[in-house]
């Protein structure tokens, strides 16, 4: 039940590049990263492009397919028409390397700037305790594979170039999320950098990041929103603000 | 154009679960720590790992223990693991968990607050720690932000976060170094760029994972191409056991594009059921003699047992994986298996839909998404895929350290002796943690004794040469062409069910792709060439499937992994020999080893019965070693 | 160039490579939007036939009134503490209290999404490059102001309170009897309950029930409310739009029968 499908796969690197037609075999129940690789096998040996576990649990072979951010081995052949081409083209918010690859860098470089979780110094290895219901939130966030689509998207960095000094981006809320709402997270003062280091301000909740994960995480209404209603807390709510100060409030 | 260099105290190749514990060992010491991964940081093929690690901290039920654990390891690989190996395992695994949660790690709980466990094949008791069905996802992330940790305390100390651990991704190592007999560093180049780089380190930790990728139908990633086993070798260490290759049973078969793919054995442990085309649950007829009094020989003694695991048999799903694979091997060949040449494994009559959805989130997720199958409703398709290699680089037990090569440590899949002849499902997760601190602490201590060992020019000129040389050739072999050649003669002739006319004919065969591979040539430039790239994966993994032949049509036995049609039984004097693999600069020779005996504490832990089931009458009669 | 157009990024001259009809939402919500405003702002000046005596009928758009121009019997127990006039300007009663609802409704994190995106153009759709040069966000003035959403929701309780007491009062005949139910009554219930599904579900209410705590097992209760609230806050988007028209056709029908244009119904 073989069918040839018309790619148009951009082929390049940082200093030009475009994009190119071929046409190829693709097999019932494939996926795009199936015909890529027979591209690769039998047309074009040194297509570059990054994947690894080919289920979905990697994040590895992030790409852009008809304009739209994706993993390449979640999305089926068979949700194109017989006679649409399928345009695939390297992630469009960070520079290219080669082909469908590019430099995502800026992520591990955001990831090393969100302070690390800290335990609580009096507990030993084995005596936490946690009940279910206060680790499933940043269980949630914990689910995230690091394919960085939601990186890509955000318009806060992908159309403005200089935002990303200043912007950690919507895997990194999600990060801080989590460790706010770890309850054995020790560290202070995570919305107030949250807001004042990590750019959560930027961030005009249009949701293309939700609309993008691959593991549905709801980044926007789970961790951004949440966040921005804690940094409002201690920032922006006189009332709030006062209450810390006079009862040592939890959660602060 | 000059050479990058750097110079680290300690070399972690591969970034996976084992490799990154090796690293916050050594980095704690003090000491500074590179770490190379193929691909990008956090992808390694640890994320895949599902069910869970095994640990008997009792949390479920307190009769667990470290002796039960130990019990089960060597029960599960068949008495052939190194009992010194499964003691520091089953000992330290507890620990090596509960300290994930202090740096941040969250597992599902127990209704008290504990980390929750559940069950898993070849485990008495609810064993294995787990995040839904993402466990190895939530180890390597644990990690990576531990290793984040302890960039950003660097940083506050020297204004350089990367001053004492740094992580060169998209690298691969084409050669481990050695100047006067012991380890001085490694070559390799950026995947990125294709330059070369040179990393001078007189303790270098293996740590590179499996070998599934030379197996036509697996379960692992493009990454898992042996290197670690074939850079070991080649470094003048030895591989063991190598014809031990684990079958997990459930892979997808259908679609033919993720055949393979895994399907955790957490749908078992939460109540999956097996049954052929005939509507029939097997199962239960391949219960072998030696595990009659652990699982139970009909459906409502089974079914019984997940409410009441005290006084009733376990399910015999739930048998060690190869047995599990065997018997789906069997069904299919008889002609009981589904239209895409599967079984069908089945939770949604057990268990209420939300309940599965909550259990088993990437399951459903991943069936519904690749394969348009509603687990909640409908049956999975599954058959055996390659997953796991028992056999790997020969260590000693308590520091990981390579036997043979000075400065060369090994831990997680690359490892050998742990498993025996078959592994345990959540073991695995458990060795990476244990083994993978003991490599860390073993290549301290080498280093409190021996210092920088530089790299000479004559070496680097060789490492050099033979990067370039695919490059130089004209119009030579595609190397696409020669891996899909080799995955076809494993998995038709070195697959789950072996004869040794087969076994020689593979090694024939090997031989000669070995041949033609030296003549590969590459297309296009050095930048993120995938054809480049496959040219030394290529050569890796035929180093390993010459080693996995040549054990195999060694060992005259069936037993865990390994099973020889010209061979069935399992014999009690091949329990006694490990196979040694060597590499001599043309091939790999294989000679036997003899076990270590137990020392007598842990002998006294088995039923004398049991024991007498593997071992020859004279090692029963003559007991431990005092 | 900045964005997708970076030299570092890979050439390619479009501003989207997106194949579906990616601009159908954006307009739409555009559409909707911009018919409400212009509807509302004429309502609001219009000052007059927002209240219909016989059926006890006041259109949500002027309730409460509180303005010493109100009709006789629009008001709340005749409490008007805002006079008639200022500045020699007739003040129409909408004009004293529609900041709330609007103010709520312009902070809300739904339709602060809806307005970027379909008025700003930023982004577009996701994928679309937007045209803007500059982007800050909502980092400073007069966006910073989005955090002030919670002022608005408690407000927001109140003004619900006062159209669910308004939706109560018109199940009277025109001598003021209990106990009758006509299509106008039904009408603003309808709306008040949509207007109490919206503020329910909304993010700031979730947050305040619960979603500000770092430990749900110490406050059981609220954690049991948080739960249910999170479900409705899945829904914010549909409440957002079903209470937008459910306050707009309530406002008509009052204007239709306030003008004689319609006749309001009584089933009993």
């Amino acid at each position: 039940m073989a069918r040839n499908v018309k790619l148009r796969i951009w082929r390049g690197d940082s200093k030009d590049g475009g994009l190119k037609d071929v046409t190829v075999e693709a097999n019932e129940g494939e996926v795009v990263l199936d015909v890529i690789h027979r591209v690769q096998a039998t047309q074009m040996g040194d297509l570059a492009v990054r994947w690894n576990c080919k289920a979905g649990k990697c994040g590895s072979c992030s790409m852009e397919i008809n304009g739209k951010p994706r993993l390449a081995c979640m999305t089926q052949v068979a949700s194109f028409g017989d006679d649409e081409t399928i345009t695939v083209t390297p992630l469009r918010a960070f520079p290219v390397i080669k082909d469908l690859v590019t430099d995502v860098s800026f992520n591990y470089k955001k990831a090393m700037e969100v302070p690390a979780y800290e335990h609580p110094k009096n507990l030993a290895p084995g005596e936490a305790r946690m009940e279910q219901i206060d680790v499933e939130r940043s269980q949630e966030f914990r689910k995230c594979i690091e394919c960085f689509l939601c990186q890509d998207v955000c318009h806060v960095v992908r159309d403005h170039e200089e935002n990303k000094k200043s912007f950690a981006g919507p895997r990194f809320f999600i990060r801080i999320a989590e460790l706010d709402m770890h309850p054995l997270d020790m560290l202070k003062n995570r919305k107030k950098t949250a807001q004042e280091e990590h750019g959560l301000g930027m961030c005009n909740i249009t949701k293309c990041c939700t609309e993008v994960c691959p593991e549905h995480i709801k980044i926007t209404d789970n961790a951004i929103i949440p966040m921005k209603e804690r940094v409002a807390d201690i920032k922006y709510d006189p009332v709030r603000w006062l209450g810390t100060k006079i009862r040592k409030r939890e959660g602060l | 154009m000059t050479l990058e260099r750097h110079k680290y105290d300690v070399l972690v190749i591969g970034a996976g679960g084992a490799g990154l514990r090796a690293a916050v060992e050594a980095r704690e010491a003090g000491l500074r720590v590179a770490i190379i991964c193929k691909s990008l940081f956090g992808k390694a093929h640890t994320v895949m790992a599902e069910g869970g690690a095994a640990a008997s901290m009792g949390n479920v039920n307190d009769k667990d223990s470290w002796k039960v654990h130990f019990r089960d390891t060597m029960r599960g690989g068949k008495f052939l693991s190194h009992y010194r190996m499964a003691e520091l395992h089953a000992k330290e695994a507890p620990d090596r968990i509960w300290e994930l949660e202090t740096w941040g790690a969250l597992f599902d709980r127990t209704k008290e607050g504990k980390i929750s466990q559940r069950n898993f094949g070849g485990h008495e008791y609810p064993r294995l720690a787990h995040v839904g069905d993402r466990t190895g996802l939530e180890l390597i992330r644990t990690m990576q932000q531990k290793i984040v940790a302890l960039q950003q305390k660097d940083g506050r100390e020297t204004g350089d976060m990367e001053s004492g651990i740094k992580v060169f991704a998209e690298l691969t190592i084409t050669d481990i170094l050695k100047e006067n007999g012991k380890i001085a560093g490694a070559y390799g180049y950026w995947r990125e760029s294709g330059e070369e780089v040179l990393f001078e380190a007189p303790a270098v930790v293996i740590a590179t994972g499996g070998v599934g990728k030379t197996f036509k139908i697996t379960s692992n990633s493009w990454e898992g191409t042996g290197d670690g086993h074939a850079l070991a070798l080649k470094a003048g260490a030895n591989l063991v056991d190598m014809e031990f290759l684990q079958f997990h049973p459930t892979g997808m078969v259908w679609p033919p594009s993720v055949r393979g793919i895994l399907v955790t054995e957490s749908v078992r442990g939460e109540g999956g059921v097996l049954t052929n085309n005939l509507g029939e649950r097997f199962m239960f007829k391949y219960i072998p003699d030696v595990f009659k009094d652990k699982y139970a020989d009909n459906e409502a003694e089974a079914d019984r047992w997940y409410e009441d695991q005290d006084n009733n048999r376990r399910p015999p799903e739930l048998l060690p994986r190869d047995e599990v694979a065997r018997a789906i091997n069997t069904e299919v060949k008889s002609g009981r298996g589904t239209e895409h040449g599967g079984v069908f494994l089945d939770v949604s009559k057990r268990i209420p839909a939300e309940v599965i959805k909550k259990r088993l989130p990437s399951m459903w997720h991943q069936f519904y998404e690749l394969a348009g199958v509603d687990i909640t409703k409908e049956a999975m398709e599954v058959g055996p895929t390659c997953h796991y290699i028992m056999g790997g680089v020969e260590v000693e037990p308590d520091n990981a350290a390579a036997v043979g090569v000075p400065g060369l440590f090994a831990a997680g899949e690359v490892a050998g002796g742990m498993h025996g002849s078959n592994r345990l499902g959540g073991n695995s997760l458990s060795d990476l943690l244990v083994f993978g601190r003991r490599a860390g602490m073993g290549a301290i201590d080498y280093l409190k004794k021996n210092g920088a060992n530089p790299v000479s020019d004559a070496s680097i000129a060789k490492a050099k040469a033979k990067i370039q040389a695919p490059f130089d050739r004209q119009g030579g072999e595609n190397s696409y062409s020669l891996h899909a050649e080799l995955q076809e003669i494993t998995h038709n002739l070195v697959g789950i069910i072996r004869t040794g006319s087969e076994l020689k004919e593979a090694i024939e065969k090997i031989a000669e792709i070995r041949k033609r591979s030296a003549n590969v040539a590459v297309s296009g430039g050095r930048v993120f060439n995938p054809g480049f790239h496959l040219a030394f994966d290529l050569d890796n993994m035929l180093l390993v499937a010459e080693s996995t032949a040549k054990s195999a049509i060694t060992r005259e036995e069936s037993r865990g992994g390994h099973t020889r049609d010209d061979f069935p039984e399992m014999d009690t004097k091949w329990r006694q020999i490990n196979l040694i693999s060597s590499f001599d600069g043309e091939k790999v020779n294989i000679r036997e080893q003899a076990l270590p005996t137990y020392p007598q504490e842990l002998f006294d832990l088995f039923d004398i019965h049991e024991l007498e089931k593997y071992m020859t009458p004279e090692e029963t009669s003559k007991g431990g070693t005092k | 160039m900045s964005g997708v157009f970076s030299p570092t990024r890979a050439k390619i001259d479009k501003r989207t490579l997106r194949t579906d009809k990616w601009w159908l939402e954006p307009l739409l919500t555009f559409s909707v939007l911009i018919s409400f405003v212009i509807y509302a702002t004429f309502r609001a000046f219009e000052n007059d036939n927002y209240f219909v005596k016989d059926s006890h009928l006041i259109s949500p758009f002027y309730s409460p009134c509180l303005s010493e121009a109100c009709e006789p019997g629009a008001t709340i127990l005749g409490f008007t503490p805002v006079s008639a006039q200022i500045f020699n300007f007739a003040l129409s009663p909408a004009l004293i209290i529609l900041i709330f609802p609007l103010g709520f409704r312009m902070t809300c994190y739904y339709y602060r999404k809806a307005y970027y995106r379909s008025f700003w153009l930023s982004p577009p759709a996701c994928g679309v490059a937007e045209p803007h040069e500059k982007y800050t966000g909502e980092t400073r003035f007069p966006l910073l102001f989005q955090n002030a959403h919670r002022w608005f929701f408690y407000a927001g309780l109140v003004l619900n309170v006062i159209l669910t007491y308004d939706a109560v009062i018109a199940f009277r005949n025109a001598e003021g009897e209990w106990g009758h139910m006509s299509v106008g009554s039904i009408v603003l219930t309808v709306s008040a309950a949509m207007l109490w599904l919206y503020s329910l579900s909304c993010h700031t209410c979730r947050h305040t029930i619960g979603g500000r705590l770092k430990h749900f097992s110490k406050h059981p209760v609220r954690y049991k409310l948080w739960s249910k609230i999170s479900v409705l806050n899945a829904k914010h988007q549909q409440f957002a739009w079903y209470s937008l028209i459910a306050v707009a056709f309530a406002d008509i029908y009052v204007r239709q029968v306030a003008t004689g244009a319609w006749t309001n119904f009584y089933f009993f």
